[in-house]
Order: C-alpha cells, then sequence, then structure tokens
C-alpha cells in the first residue's frame, strides 16, 4: 500500500495527546500478569536444573505429589513430543526431556494451594543427573572435540568437518573482495567480542491458564504477541486453536524477549491436570536463567579505506550462540553488518553454535548490534588512523536510494544521508571536550516488518469509535492507532478508544516485534476506517437519495462530491451513525492484510564520554539519537523509542553481561549484579526526529523501535577508545577490562 | 519461622540466646530478607528489635554520638552533627544501597552482616568507631574492627546483639572520607573501597591518621602502614604515593564477577588516595570554620 | 508456621490482615489485599517497583516483613490520588509520556513524591540518584526525570 502524498498536512498525526491507558497506569489499576487471579487458583512453580548439562537419569515425584495441598506435578514426560523440530524446541525449552542444556532449565513443575506448599513440594521432587562436560562460549562451541549440547542439528548448508555444535550458516554480499582489498590505502582486521545480554524487562513472566473438564481453556499472559502463543500453546498441547483462548494482560516490557512462551504450556498442562486455574510468575532469577538473552558473538571484520575515506571492502566473519537450541538470528546480523554503506564488495559469513545457556529470545534488532559494533569500530579505527572526519567519511559511504545493499535489495527512499547531515550540522558533533574525554559515533540500521495484522473499527450510534486491534501494546501504541485513526475518520483522538482484543475476537496477528505495530496495525487502522468510511457515504448517499461516487468525506462528515451532486448540508460522522439503526444497522470497518513496504530504518548516535584513566570509570557525558521515523504519528512515543533503546545500548556497551562461572553456572541471576543502567548514570538523551516518509505507508510511517538499540554499542566504544587513547574490542566494556587495556 | 518483637535489649537477647534453631535478629532487614528469599538461609527465629526503647535514637556523649542499632541510615543523613562530625561516616552510611534501602538498612546490620565489601564498615574503622554489644550475660564495648572474621562471620556470639555505635569525639582539624568503586554511579556492591580519618596540626601536617580497606581481603583491612605513610606529612604526592602502595600491599583480593584481583587492588590505592586528599581538605577547612563541632 | 494477625493502617484505612510470619509486606498487599499496584520486578529490593512508604519512609515492601506492619502507617500508589482527582505527578507522568509499559510507574511515583516532601525543589541531578533505585527499562529515564520537574514546579506554585 503506497504511501498517499509525499507532503501531506496532518490534522492528529504528529500531536501529543495523553494515552488512553494513561490513568490507570499511573494509579496502579493497569492489569498485568502477574496480578490477574480467578476463582480456586492454584500457584504454579517450577524445578530447575543446577547443571549446565546433564542426563536426567530419573525424577521422583511421588514425595511431591503426596503433601497436601499439591494437585498436580509434572515434568517433560507429560507432554507429546512434537514432530516439527521448532516446536520441539519450545516445547524442550519449557521442560527438559532427556537432558537438561543449561543452568535453570526446567525439569518439572508442581500446582499447590499455596506458594509455601508449592516450594516445600519442588524440594520434595528427587532429580537424578549425570553432569555432562559443558561449554558456554560461543569460541569454545566451535571448537572441534567440544562438549555437544545437541547432535544433528546442523542445517544442511552447514559444511562438514565443524564442532557439531555448528547449526547455521549464512554468506550474503556481492562484487571482488580482493580487487576492493588491493585498492584500499588501508585495511584494518580486527576481532570483536560480545557478551550475551538480557531484555531486562522489569516485569517477570506471568501467566494464568484455566483448563476446563471438556477441553476449553483460557489462558491470560504478559506476552507481546497473545495469537503467536495460542499457536505454539494449542499445538504443544495437542488442542485446536478455537479451543484455547488467549488474552493478553498489560505487559511490563518485552523488547522482543516476549514473542515466545516459557511457562504458558506448564501451567495450561498443570491446570488440566489439576482441573483448576493455575498462575505461574516468574521469579526474577528465574528469568534470568532460563529465558531469553540475546546472542553472545565472536567476530572478525575486515575493511580497506582509500587515503580519502572512500571504502573499498569489507568482510566480516561472524560467530554467534543462541545458546542451547539452533538459532537463526546471526543471519539477520551478517545482512545487517554493511548495511549502511554503499560498498563494490561486501561479504559476510554467519555461523550459529551450540552452547550450554538459555535458548535466545529476540531482543530488539536481533542479531544487528553486534555486527554492526564490529563493522562501526572498525571503520571509526580507519578514520582515526588516517586523519578522518567520521562523519564525512559515513556520509561519503552512505547508502542511499538505489544502492544494491550488502544483503542483496536495492535500496528505496531512505534515511541514513539526512540522518547523518542532521547529526553533521547539530551543535553536539562539534562541542568542544576536556581531557581523558572521547566522542563517539555509529551508524545503526534495522529492517523493521509489516506481517498479518487485522483490525476492526466500530462506528457507535453515539458518534464515537471503538478500534479493536490484536497486538499489544509495549509503548503507547494504542495511543498512535488512535490518532491514524482520528486523522483518517477526521474526529477527534478523545472521541475513540482503542483496545486490544483477544484471540478469539480478531484473525490472526502477527507478535509485536519488528518494529511493526505503528506501521502495520496503523495501516491496517486507516484501512479499516475507510472501510468504514466508505459504507458512511454509502448511507449519506442513501439519504440524500444520490449515487455513492457523489458523496466525499471530509473532515469528518460525508459531502456530495461537488455543485452537481445536489445541495445538501454535510451529514458528520456522528448524524451518519444516530440514524444507522434506520439506515441498514451498525456501521464498522474491518481490514486483514499481510503487510509489505515496512520500509528500512536508520540511525545515527552520537556520544561523549569520559574516562578515569586511573580506575577505567567511564561517564556518559553527552548523547544524542538522530533518527528517520518517517513519520512520527505519536512523537512523544517516537522519542521514547530512541531514548530507551540508546540507554538499552548504552548498558550493553558498559557494564552488562551474562556472567558464567568455570561450573557453567549463571553468577549474576539478578538487578544486582546485571547491571541494567539507573537513572545517575546518564545524562539527558537528546533527540532529533527525521521524517523522510516510508513509500509503504499511506502516511509514511517507518518502525522506530529497533533501531535505536543498533548504533549505541560502537558509538560508546568509539568514543571510549579515543578517550582512551586504546581500542577496545570487547563487550562490555566494564571498569575492569578498560584499565587493563590502558594498563596496556 | 517465628516473628518476636522485642521490647528490650535484654528480652531480644535472651530470645536469641534460647533459640534451639537459626535465630537473626531484624533491624533494617535489608540483608536478611534477601537472604531468606534466596533460600540461604533456613530461619528459625526473628527478633525485631526496632521497638527496643531507645535503639532507634542518636545521642550525643561524650563530644562524639552513640548510634542506636536500629537507627535507619536515612535517619543518620538528615541529623547535621553527625554529619558534620564525621562526614566519612555518614557519606559511606548513605552508600548502601538505593534510598529505599537507606530507609530501613542500618551500620549495626551492615556490620552484623560480615561483608568485607560493606561500605559503612571502612569508614567505622577508620573512625576508631565502639561497638555495643549486649547479651544475657551483660554488655560489652568492642572496636569495631574486631567484629568482622570473614566473609559473613563475626565475633558475635550466639545471644549477642549490637545494641549501638559509638562515633567518639575528634580534635579540632580532623576529618574524615569514605569513597567506594562501583561500576555504576549507584545500586552497587563496592568492588574496592576506601576510607581515611585523619587529624591535622596546625601548620597542616597530619598528626593521626586511620586508614582502613573495603572489598580487597576477607575482611575489612585497618592498615597501620598506610596510616604511617602519611603521618608527618602534609599529603605531598610522595605521600600520597606511599599511601596508595601501602593500600595495594595491604590487599588480599579475589577474582570475581565483580572484579579482578589486579583491578581491586589498584583501584583500592587510587580510591585511598583520592579519599586521604577529601579528608585533608576536610580537616583544613574545619580549620577555617573554627575547628571541629 | 503460625499465622499472625495484624492491625495496620494502608492509605488512611484501618487494615488487619493475617500472614505468615515470613511474608513480605509485598505479598500481604498483592495476594491478601489486592492492592496489585506494587510490582514484584525482583524481590530483592534491586528494582524498586514495590516501592511503597512506612510510617513516611520509603521502602521496598519485599524487604520489610508483613509482620512489620503492625501498628505502622503505610501508603501505596492505590492512595495517591485523591478520588478522580490525581497526584500532580500523576498527571505530569501521563502529560509527559514519562511511562512507556508502566510496570515501574507506580514505584517511581511513589518514590517521587517522598522526594518531593522532602525536597521541593530537587536539580535532575538529585532526582537521579534519588530514583537509582528504581529502574526503568523503557524509557532512558528522561521523560521521568522531565515529569519530575514539571510537578515539583506545579507543587512549588500551589
Amino acid at each position: 500500500m503506497a504511501l498517499d502524498q509525499p507532503k501531506r498536512e496532518f490534522r492528529y498525526v504528529g500531536t501529543r495527546p495523553n494515552r488512553p491507558d494513561g490513568v490507570d497506569k499511573v494509579t496502579g489499576r493497569a492489569q498485568y500478569g502477574a496480578d490477574m487471579t480467578a476463582p480456586g487458583m492454584l500457584t504454579g512453580a517450577i524445578l530447575r536444573s543446577p547443571h549446565p548439562h546433564a542426563k536426567i537419569v530419573s525424577i521422583d515425584t511421588s514425595a511431591a505429589a503426596a503433601i497436601p495441598g499439591v494437585r498436580a506435578v509434572i515434568t517433560g514426560a507429560d507432554f507429546a513430543r512434537p514432530d516439527d523440530n521448532f516446536l520441539r524446541d519450545v516445547q524442550e525449552n519449557c521442560m527438559a526431556r532427556e537432558k537438561v542444556l543449561y543452568d535453570g532449565h526446567a525439569v518439572a513443575a508442581v500446582a499447590a494451594t499455596s506458594a509455601a506448599i508449592a516450594k516445600a513440594a519442588l524440594k520434595a521432587i528427587k532429580v537424578t543427573y549425570q553432569a555432562l562436560p559443558h561449554v558456554t562460549d560461543v569460541d569454545a562451541a566451535m571448537k572441534p572435540g567440544a562438549p555437544v549440547v545437541q547432535a544433528g542439528r546442523a542445517l544442511e548448508n552447514v559444511p562438514g568437518g565443524m564442532s557439531d555444535n555448528v547449526t547455521n550458516a549464512c554468506e550474503f554480499g556481492h562484487g571482488d573482495l580482493d580487487a576492493g582489498f588491493a585498492k584500499a590505502d588501508l585495511v584494518i582486521d580486527r576481532s570483536f567480542k560480545t557478551a550475551a545480554t538480557h531484555q531486562g524487562y522489569i516485569e517477570p513472566h506471568a501467566c494464568l491458564a484455566s483448563v476446563t473438564a471438556d477441553g476449553k481453556a483460557d489462558l491470560w499472559c504478559c506476552t507481546q504477541g497473545h495469537f503467536f502463543v495460542r499457536t505454539l500453546c494449542s499445538a504443544i498441547m495437542g488442542m485446536e486453536a478455537s479451543q484455547l483462548r488467549v488474552t493478553p494482560s498489560e505487559i511490563g516490557g518485552g523488547f522482543g524477549g516476549k514473542t515466545t512462551v516459557f511457562i504458558e504450556p506448564v501451567a495450561l498442562a498443570l491446570s488440566k491436570m489439576a482441573g483448576r486455574p493455575v498462575k505461574i510468575v516468574m521469579a526474577r532469577d528465574e528469568v534470568f536463567r532460563a529465558t531469553g538473552p540475546t546472542v553472545s558473538s565472536s567476530m572478525d571484520v575486515r575493511i580497506g579505506m582509500t587515503k580519502d575515506g572512500r571504502i573499498t571492502a569489507g568482510e566480516a566473519n561472524l560467530r554467534y550462540s543462541g545458546g542451547a537450541f539452533p538459532c537463526g538470528t546471526v543471519d539477520m546480523g551478517a545482512q545487517a553488518a554493511f548495511a549502511a554503506y554503499d560498498l563494490a564488495a561486501v561479504r559476510t559469513y554467519g555461523w550459529n553454535a551450540l552452547t550450554n545457556r538459555p535458548k535466545e529470545a529476540a531482543y530488539r534488532a536481533p542479531g544487528a548490534p553486534q555486527a554492526i559494533y564490529a563493522v562501526e569500530s572498525v571503520v571509526d579505527e580507519l578514520c582515526q588512523k588516517l586523519g578522518l572526519d567520521p562523519l564525512m567519511v559515513r556520509l561519503k559511504n552512505a547508502a542511499k536510494k538505489g544502492t544494491l545493499s550488502s544483503y542483496g535489495p536495492t535500496f528505496n527512499e531512505i534515511g541514513l544521508e539526512a540522518t547523518l547531515q542532521a547529526a553533521k550540522a547539530h551543535p553536539h558533533y562539534t562541542a568542544p571536550l576536556g581531557k581523558n574525554q572521547g566522542r563517539g559515533l555509529s551508524c545503526g540500521f534495522w529492517f523493521n516488518f509489516g506481517g498479518n495484522t487485522c483490525v476492526s473499527l466500530n462506528i457507535n450510534t453515539d458518534g464515537t469509535v471503538g478500534v479493536t486491534e490484536g497486538n499489544p501494546d509495549i509503548g503507547g501504541s494504542r495511543a498512535s492507532i488512535s490518532l491514524m485513526a482520528a486523522e483518517e475518520l477526521g474526529i477527534p483522538y478523545e472521541n475513540i478508544r482503542t483496545i486490544v482484543a483477544d484471540t478469539n475476537s480478531l484473525g490472526f496477528n502477527d507478535v509485536t516485534d519488528g518494529s511493526r505495530v505503528t506501521f502495520a496495525v496503523g495501516l491496517a487502522t486507516i484501512k479499516a476506517a475507510r472501510d468504514a468510511i466508505g459504507k458512511m457515504k454509502a448511507r449519506a448517499a442513501k439519504f440524500w437519495g444520490i449515487d455513492e461516487e457523489a458523496v466525499n468525506w471530509v473532515d469528518g462528515a460525508a459531502v456530495p462530491a461537488g455543485p452537481n451532486a445536489g445541495k445538501f448540508p454535510p451529514l458528520s460522522l456522528a448524524e451518519i451513525a444516530a440514524v444507522s439503526p434506520q439506515t441498514g444497522g451498525p456501521i464498522a470497518g474491518h481490514y486483514e492484510v499481510n503487510v509489505d513496504g515496512a520500509g528500512v530504518s536508520f540511525g545515527v548516535h552520537l556520544v561523549d564520554v569520559e574516562v578515569d584513566p586511573e580506575t577505567g570509570f567511564t561517564k556518559v557525558l553527552r548523547y544524542t539519537v538522530f533518527q528517520d521515523a518517517g513519520k512520527a504519528v505519536h512523537p512523544d512515543y517516537v522519542e521514547g523509542q530512541m531514548q530507551g533503546g540508546a540507554v538499552q545500548g548504552i548498558g550493553w556497551a558498559l557494564n552488562e553481561e551474562y556472567i558464567y562461572g568455570a561450573d557453567g553456572r549463571l553468577q549474576n541471576p539478578g538487578f544486582l549484579d546485571y547491571r541494567i543502567p539507573v537513572a545517575s548514570d546518564l545524562p539527558k538523551i537528546d533527540t532529533v526526529i527525521l521524517e523522510i516518509p516510508n513509500p509503504g505507508h499511506p502516511y509514511g510511517v517507518r518502525g522506530v523501535g529497533e533501531t535505536p538499540i543498533v548504533p549505541p554499542l560502537a558509538a560508546i566504544a568509539n568514543a571510549v577508545s579515543r578517550a582512551a587513547g586504546v581500542r577496545l574490542t570487547e563487550l562490555p566494556m566494564s571498569p575492569p577490562r578498560i584499565l587493563a587495556a590502558l594498563k596496556g | 519461622m517465628r516473628y518476636m518483637t522485642a521490647q528490650s535489649a535484654k528480652a531480644a537477647a535472651t530470645a536469641l540466646a534460647a533459640e534451639p534453631g537459626l535465630a537473626r535478629v531484624l533491624a533494617g532487614g535489608t540483608d536478611l530478607l534477601v537472604q531468606m528469599k534466596a533460600g540461604n538461609l533456613a530461619v528459625d527465629l526473628v527478633v525485631d528489635i526496632k521497638k527496643i526503647p531507645g535503639i532507634r535514637d542518636i545521642t550525643a556523649e561524650a563530644g562524639g554520638f552513640r548510634i542506636g542499632a536500629a537507627v535507619a541510615n536515612a535517619e543518620l543523613r538528615e541529623h547535621a552533627p553527625v554529619c558534620a562530625l564525621w562526614p566519612g561516616v555518614a557519606e559511606a552510611s548513605c552508600l548502601i544501597g538505593s534510598t529505599q534501602i537507606q530507609g530501613r538498612c542500618t551500620m549495626a546490620g551492615n556490620l552484623c552482616n560480615g561483608s568485607p565489601a560493606g561500605d559503612a564498615v571502612p569508614a567505622l574503622v577508620a573512625a576508631g568507631a565502639m561497638v555495643r554489644i549486649e547479651s544475657p550475660d551483660g554488655v560489652r564495648d568492642v572496636a569495631v574492627e574486631d567484629i568482622p572474621v570473614g566473609p559473613g562471620k563475626t565475633t558475635l556470639k550466639k545471644g549477642e546483639i549490637v545494641t549501638s555505635i559509638f562515633l567518639p569525639a575528634r580534635p579540632a582539624r580532623s576529618a574524615d572520607a569514605y569513597l567506594r568503586f562501583i561500576p555504576r554511579t549507584e545500586m552497587d556492591i563496592a568492588v574496592a573501597s576506601a576510607a581515611v580519618s585523619l587529624t591535622l596540626d596546625a601548620a597542616g601536617k597530619i598528626t593521626a591518621a586511620r586508614v582502613a580497606l573495603g572489598a580487597v581481603a576477607p575482611k575489612v583491612v585497618l592498615v597501620h602502614a598506610a596510616a604511617k605513610a602519611i603521618i608527618g606529612t602534609t599529603l605531598d604526592d610522595a605521600a600520597l604515593a606511599a599511601l596508595a602502595k601501602a593500600c595495594e600491599a595491604a590487599c588480599n583480593p579475589i577474582d570475581d564477577k565483580r572484579g579482578t584481583i589486579a583491578f581491586r587492588t589498584s583501584t583500592a590505592g587510587v580510591l585511598a588516595r583520592r579519599a586521604a586528599q577529601i579528608a585533608y581538605t576536610r580537616g583544613q577547612e574545619t580549620s577555617k570554620a573554627g575547628g571541629a563541632i | 508456621m503460625k499465622s499472625l494477625h495484624i492491625s495496620t493502617t494502608i492509605n488512611g484505612d484501618p487494615v488487619e490482615f493475617i500472614c505468615d510470619p515470613d511474608e513480605p509486606l509485598l505479598d500481604v498487599l498483592r495476594n491478601r489485599l489486592g492492592l496489585t499496584g506494587a510490582k514484584e520486578g525482583c524481590g530483592t529490593g534491586d528494582c524498586g517497583a514495590c516501592s511503597v512508604t512506612l510510617d513516611g519512609r520509603l521502602v521496598c515492601a519485599c524487604l520489610v516483613l508483613g509482620a512489620e506492619a503492625q501498628g505502622a502507617e503505610i501508603s501505596t500508589i492505590e492512595g495517591m490520588a485523591l478520588g478522580d482527582h490525581l497526584h500532580p505527578l500523576q498527571r505530569a507522568f501521563i502529560d509527559g509520556a514519562a511511562l512507556q509499559c508502566g510496570i515501574c510507574t507506580p514505584g517511581i511515583l511513589i518514590a517521587a513524591k517522598a522526594l518531593l516532601e522532602k525536597n521541593a525543589s530537587p536539580s535532575d541531578e538529585e532526582v537521579r540518584y534519588w530514583l537509582a533505585g528504581n529502574l526503568c527499562r523503557c524509557t532512558g529515564y528522561d521523560k521521568i526525570i522531565a515529569a519530575v520537574q514539571v510537578a515539583a514546579a506545579e507543587m512549588r506554585s500551589a
């Protein structure tokens, strides 16, 4: 669906009204996953493996089951083994079968009449393990002879002779690399590592399942995509989709981590066995130990540049690990690595290796931050060594409309150059720096996504409107959807209420991911509004006794198309709605689509840091985010995405990491030692929104949610490296690591 | 588990002594409840001491201050005379945890938790603070540095509770300071820390000093050699270098998720140097202001 | 474990409950009293999502025993608005888009209110340090700090 018109005046889109769920959320009334209750509800709890890798010899649940108040006990044996590989991995990640594959892997679960009894029951379950050698580091896992996490999981394109842990391989690019490097005045080849990091949402996973004796089930849960939860759970439970209704709660952060299931099938199985509703709420340590961190990585990047800053060739080898199950995230890293550049010769290779760590779950632009960190670090070092301005070099090599991208497609209208120009013109770029301070810069990229979307829009008889969408509101999207409906219908924002409906109320909606909601749900909402407008025009035509084609929709009212159509005063939406019972009954618009044309997104981040040369402590002094939003529907929440993504990236760059001991156990499964940024760590995060309309959306909207986490890693690494006078190549750049680098 | 509210120190001590299982004192609970939640501690009896008369009071005594064992650090921070006399102790106590934790946590709890990384402890050791301990047998006063033994372990015997910590009077031109290193700006456990307390003469020469380090050994260490390195000096560069060197030599840290041996050792020296400079400047300022309060 | 009978005051109302001796106040509020506005993000005092005030002091409800509520006065997010009249902080958070997912919002509002009661004109840095124990993963804190300042200014001029 194409852009309506290149330059358009908006009445509601682009304003900053209050979000519809605001009062609920500031008064404590909003219901999140753990806030749900049901009559007769039991408490579910999960027993988790203390071993990173072990064979389950036996599980004796008899003592637990005998405890008064325990109503159900299950193990992996209580689940049918799905035939499909993908589903089997999801199921086995929810509950292990023959082997436990990481510290924290679920092995059994109970449902009891109180949390205390559930806890006692977990203690009474006897699991006999036979410990196996483990591996948690991606490079170690790829070595021949490494402990094998799962055998026989390699995809067909993985060459023989590699470690059994290698499951995925990919290659992208074009042009003659050798010829390209031969033209360079300087070639830099560097290796990088990044630790696994967690999405770190503040709300732990929670769900409430109720399965009745006739096989019907209800599931309430905090998720980014309840339709996908239904798909996964109904398949794992052997249910028909129609028998399982999933209702999303408010969601307390997800960032990709709540796009799959962990506890939901377990709660359903317990409820089925107990015949009562079962609620499971993860503790924080369970969230860290058993839900998805992003991939860790080990990468080699080689880039050639001429003295005047032209990049002649680029090559990257990316080795990612998505934990104990096969993971295709490296594909996205390999595609995104060089996306910001217009290159004649570029090649990226990606590999995924299994390790004894939790199964990867998506984390905001999955796979891209790592690869782009490595590429943008090498570009910065080339600029430093050749004495070139890093922003001018980016501009000189920037991808633009018509560029054959490093991953295949040719770009349409993109905002990279405009974004770089905005950074160049910003006072931040030329502000003076003090002693021990450095400035870093990085470009970032994300593909964005459209996907399956279904929206209903009901015209109420009092002239107000209800919009029904199927994507959990993760950061103000109900406000954006209402704004687009208001714009299209021509009625005030306040007259529209948008709700997120359960799986029975709409056709399948893809997960809230790929920065797709404002783009795709917005598009479907506009189309649903147009559907309703068509119907309202027909009612007006009928009322006036003229042809439908002779009616236009202007400013929230039907009007005759011209003098020839007749002289009638406008009929407002409210007037048409009021008489709808007499003109044919209720009026509703509807639209369903698998949306294309999401429109890729670019951002540029600028950061100043100061490094304490005696302790390696990094203070972030100033931060500015520049990003193309296509069209910012609700600018407050666009800025919020840019600021929040930047700060997650700052945490990733400086302090966040999964730390494993020699015993293969996670050392820091809590917010004390998994160090996400706190308010006092940060300066103000300035934002500059660019609006280069996306040709694939009627209002030009692009997704904005993921791109902001991509540039911070390299931007901060480049700033720290310049401030410290030594190039840092491993994340996080924790103080001990920086101090060690400073001391050589 | 049983919960009891003690109405007197003696009643608390008696209950703790009589408990055959595991008994714990509850003051702020910011360590105790975390340990209970983690399942590390199967506590049989919790004795809440906050209702004991006087245990939440700060009282002036002999030119110094007696801080009740259940005084929350947020209350300490609001007590201007204590903050003026022992600014290093006050700033150390106020670094523990968040604002929320400050509303509950106590210096006595920080000490009794036995962690080598507790923020209040190096400052109290440098201050030469005394701990008052009550038991069914009576009352005794012990130097702070004699309480910790190693991680999670103290010299407190079953049935003994800390009822107050005494911060002594100090001569004119005296001051203290505390610095810790954490990877963020808040909410972390110290990776290394240093407290320096010193007294100057009218010419700005250091006449007395105590230097204590945290998180670099199984318990907080009082580094006599570090004090010796700056006594008799005006904290010139040579003295500062000698101080840092003495501190590094006193370190016996571990490699863990929070820091490396090399990092902790080097940082302890840096922090001691910086803390000494702050204390020295404060000492000079109290001189200008007409002596200590 | 013998349950305890506790009498307390919550948001000005007299409340009685029974709880286990080792039961955190947060569990009492959420599971026994239906006051689910305080959230459990960690259970260990590291995230601040369960912030309430206990006798006027800002605390994490996960690190207080229910038993300690005996005779105390507790304030939670449910008591912040007066009827349908939102507190200036609540309004400023909505107006300034200072929340995204909103899970940390109740705790941050309670913490910010406690700050402004002590310090009517905090600097941005003071707000940031005061709120360091309230983790937010969505916003990057920027709009939160701004909203607290907007509310502070409004409360000063009231």
